[in-house]
């Protein structure tokens, strides 16, 4: 869990810089020509409900290799240069990052589908679960059956 | 020796996150969910019923899978990372 090194695939406790991400994607290949980005942040209204937090939490190791078949699968699929994907756990305040999604490509046509795709599959296949706090109490949110 | 653990919600419904468990000979998760009912009836219930998923070995399971001396079994309620 660190931000010294830009690894594609990180889930860590620490915000992230969405123009850090976007400018060490640059750097990846003289070809990208597009990048497309899905930033998820905080939000206060759920379900009619006022939220004063969230928390995140994952399965180590497991959540990791899911984003890693993610962005291996979005390469190979979509045809996109690369795609990095980061994802806060722990607290996080509304209006903050939760989740980035970087889709660089020859093209914007497939880093735009290889984007959508990939912030779907995330929430499908990964092992992270959000626990919202709202005035009745602590709620583990369970979208996806 | 297997390792359980239980994530998210839950770590409430089997009061606890982790278990050590020895088991003799290789058993399935459904069997497995027998000796989990002993002192967690609830998530017994919901590993039986499907109410959850399971990953062995960080790998996603069924009820059906058969678990070896070793493996580490994870019960996991629906996933919600991301945001909408």
């Amino acid at each position: 869990m660190s931000t010294t090194t830009f690894s594609k695939v990180r889930i860590q406790l620490e915000d992230f810089s969405v123009t850090d991400e976007i400018e060490a994607m640059k750097k990846v290949s003289r070809n990208i020509g597009g990048i497309t980005t899905f930033l998820g942040t905080g939000r206060e209204l759920s379900k009619g409900e006022n939220i004063s937090k969230l928390n995140f939490e994952h399965y180590p190791k497991m959540a990791e290799k899911k984003l890693e078949e993610i962005r291996e699968k979005a390469i190979k699929d979509y045809g996109i240069i690369d795609m990095s994907i980061i994802h806060r756990i722990g607290p996080i305040d509304i209006g903050e990052n939760i989740v980035l999604i970087v889709a660089a490509g020859e093209h914007r046509k497939e880093t735009f589908v290889a984007c959508e795709w990939a912030i779907a599959e995330l929430k499908r296949t990964t092992p992270i679960w959000k626990r919202e706090t709202t005035s009745s109490g602590e709620v583990w949110v369970q979208d996806t059956p | 020796m297997i390792t359980l653990k239980y994530f998210a919600s839950l770590k409430a419904i089997a009061d606890k996150e982790e278990e050590h468990l020895d088991i003799e000979n290789p058993i399935t998760i459904d069997q497995l969910s027998d000796i989990i009912s002993e002192t967690a009836p609830k998530m017994g219930a919901m590993i039986r019923e499907k109410k959850v998923l399971i990953s062995v070995n960080q790998e996603m399971a069924s009820v059906e899978t058969i678990i070896h001396d070793g493996d580490e079994v994870a019960f996991l309620p629906p996933f919600s990372g991301g945001t909408k």
